[in-house]
């Protein structure tokens, strides 16, 4: 197995940005990206985006991007209609596959355009589900009711989790959702989607990252505080939500262990949880005791931007690992409703 | 940019139809005839909604058992207001609803006033479509226990029905699009019957119509150009038989790859004003628009290209409109 690091990352995160198309708001971010380690596109042994063309609902949107990465004459490219750390985990496979030294990787998502609550219900079962459109709070709302009737998790709980990330988000430029708010101010809010508050969604956030990998060698050559790749794996559990038990994630347990979360000390951890439930299910699944610290950035909470958040959670950890804060991470990333799949991996710093 | 970026209402719509299987078509034409299947699992539990495999150990699954028509709510939610795609008149709350006999939850609409009527373990029973095909929405939704006997159907023999083999599932969704800046600009300049496109800042090149990026360099452009409407044919079609879509192109008719003078690509557009046979690679056109007063913020003010009658475009000499070489030169040292 040759070592990945993460080398550079550059990220964006808005409410809104209504004014570009998805090539010009990446354009800045892959440029950003490449020029941190200065590489340029034909430097790179493999590329790799997430997106999906739904949310925007701009056709063929990741054809459209790749003119953002100058692919003349022609590079080795893939896409995956999934989160970029699933394109992160496709361009790991090929870099420990081919004799390739450095990838690529970037996604995004512009959920503005259109209502996400209802493009989601166009990942459901398209038989049983999809044509009733049951919109995407409510579908986790079932699942937190159950987590909260088994005891498992408190509003209290879920509240502190709404406020801790509020209160880390402060200090994140990307973060969208960045107002304090006390635990008892957020259990005052009336309920979004019962029995779901405000706070315990994720804030939607357009927005997209970019991201060099590097093996080895050529990774300390490029910076100065490479980021290794030391476990990763994705599961998947059953799509029919009454199949499986939602207050808990099989999937994110087992690539947990396959990518050795519990093997060594854990820092800090960024976790892809778009509701503070999913939050309270995964940091239960992936066993992360009270000393880790979790979401510093906020997390998804703070800025849910769609095909990107698992990614931009592998450059917080990046980011914070690379200056010095903490050596060992974990960065999750989530995609399919109620935490259905799982992605987890752990990071170290050189 | 002096105006504002377009944006605009568009609208997504796939008319899917799916094939359902044996397993899902024999639930499905169960919920037509008023009945509700599920199916056994390898461990004997009863699964509804059935699938064709299970999901615990993936062994196919067939055998297929009748359930209740009643049940227990095993969690519930309330959405809010009604969503414009869903099919029920009024807001709903959502359910796992688990029948009596089957060992899984169903996902389904509980058909109540508000959250104060929900509960979990409140008992539920369907409330029945009057004209069912054959769909999940045959189930109306569920609602409280009120001891009336939903069905009227019961001992329908399932063999003797014709079975549903397809659904039809479409997807709607809206959005206001947006082109992004460049588009835009391309746009306005449009409704002046001016064609600007984008250069490259690395290679020279000119991009009609302007992304805003040059492909060639993975970097943003850097200066905005002025086109004339004239340009040469770089390939075309002849197109013979008519597209439900477009009744307004009257076959045949030549659409046609066209390279404006000065511009590094080509863009398509309709050959017009002369027989689709007499057009050939190289020959010279020019753009045909709306009359003034018809003009808008559109792509569609160019009606279409007609021949210049000027002298062919000696095309076989590539290299001299300086396309495909200028790629090689610059960019395939590294």
């Amino acid at each position: 197995m040759k070592d990945v690091a993460i080398v550079s990352f550059a990220q964006r995160q808005e409410a809104q940005i209504p004014d570009e198309s998805e090539v010009e708001m990446m354009i800045p971010l892959m440029e950003k990206a490449k020029g941190a380690v200065g590489l340029s596109q034909q430097d790179m042994g493999f590329t790799c985006s997430g997106s999906s063309d739904f949310l925007a609902g701009q056709a063929f949107s990741f054809v459209m991007t790749i003119d953002g990465t100058g692919p003349v004459p022609p590079i080795s490219e893939s896409h995956v209609e999934q989160d970029g750390a699933w394109a992160l985990y496709e361009a790991w496979v090929k870099l420990q596959c081919e004799d390739i030294d450095t990838a690529f990787v970037y996604s995004y998502g512009k959920s503005s355009p259109g209502s996400l609550r209802d493009v989601l219900a166009t990942q459901m079962d398209p038989y049983y589900v999809a044509p009733l459109w049951p919109d995407a709070y409510a579908v986790e709302g079932l699942a937190a009711r159950m987590l909260l009737e088994s005891g498992k998790v408190s509003e209290q709980r879920l509240a502190e989790i709404a406020c801790r990330s509020r209160l880390n988000a402060a200090t994140n430029p990307h973060a969208v959702r960045n107002e304090k708010k006390s635990v008892e101010e957020i259990l005052a809010e009336p309920y979004l989607a019962d029995p779901l508050r405000p706070s315990d969604i994720g804030a939607i956030a357009d927005g997209g990252a970019a991201m060099v990998l590097a093996t080895g060698d050529r990774a300390r050559s490029l910076c100065e505080r490479p980021v290794w790749i030391r476990g990763i794996d994705h599961r998947s559990d059953a799509h029919t939500l009454g199949a499986r038990d939602l207050t808990s994630a099989m999937s994110a347990t087992i690539a947990a262990e396959k990518s050795g979360v519990r093997a060594d000390r854990i820092d800090l951890a960024e976790l892809a949880a778009p509701f503070t439930t999913s939050e309270a299910v995964l940091t239960e699944a992936l066993g992360l005791g009270d000393s880790v610290d979790v979401n510093p950035s906020g997390g998804a909470l703070a800025a849910n931007t769609m095909m990107a958040a698992g990614l931009i959670r592998f450059g917080e950890i990046f980011e914070r690992i690379a200056r010095g804060d903490g050596d060992r991470g974990v960065a999750h990333a989530a995609s399919g409703p109620c935490l259905q799949q799982n992605l987890v991996a752990v990071l170290e710093g050189e | 940019m002096p105006e504002e970026v377009l944006q605009a209402p568009l609208v997504l719509e796939y008319p899917f139809t799916r094939t359902t299987g044996p397993v899902v078509g024999r639930f499905l034409t169960g919920l037509r005839e008023g009945v509700v299947l599920g199916v056994r699992r390898s461990d004997g539990t009863v699964m509804c909604p059935p699938l064709e495999y299970d999901p615990a150990d993936a062994l196919p699954l067939g055998e297929m058992v009748e359930v209740g028509q009643s049940g227990e709510v095993v969690s519930w939610s309330w959405g809010g207001p009604r969503r414009e795609q869903q099919p029920f008149d009024q807001p709903v709350a959502w359910a796992l609803v688990q029948l009596d006999g089957a060992d899984t939850p169903m996902l389904h609409a509980v058909l109540v006033d508000g959250p104060e009527q929900m509960s979990t373990g409140m008992r539920v029973q369907i409330e029945w479509r009057d004209e069912r095909e054959g769909h999940i929405t045959d189930i109306c939704g569920f609602v409280p226990e009120n001891g009336e006997a939903g069905s009227q159907a019961a001992a329908v023999d399932l063999d003797s029905v014709e079975a549903v083999q397809s659904v039809r599932t479409p997807i709607r969704l809206n959005y206001s699009y947006t082109p992004g800046r460049a588009l835009s600009e391309y746009l306005y300049a449009m409704r002046e019957k001016r064609i600007i496109g984008d250069r490259c800042g690395d290679t020279g090149q000119v991009f009609v119509p302007p992304r805003g990026v040059s492909p060639v360099a993975g970097k943003a452009t850097t200066e905005t150009v002025d086109l004339p409407d004239v340009g040469y044919v770089e390939s075309f079609n002849i197109t013979r038989v008519p597209i439900a879509t477009r009744p307004d192109l009257h076959p045949p008719y030549c659409s046609a790859w066209i390279v404006l003078d000065g511009a590094s690509v080509g863009f398509m557009g309709l050959v017009v004003n002369c027989e689709p046979e007499s057009v050939r690679l190289g020959m010279r056109v020019r753009a045909v628009w709306k009359p003034d007063d018809e003009l808008e913020i559109s792509a569609t003010n160019i009606l279409g290209w007609e021949p210049t009658g000027e002298p062919d475009e000696v095309i076989a000499d590539i290299e001299r409109i300086g396309r495909a070489g200028t790629q090689q030169t610059q960019r395939g040292a590294s």
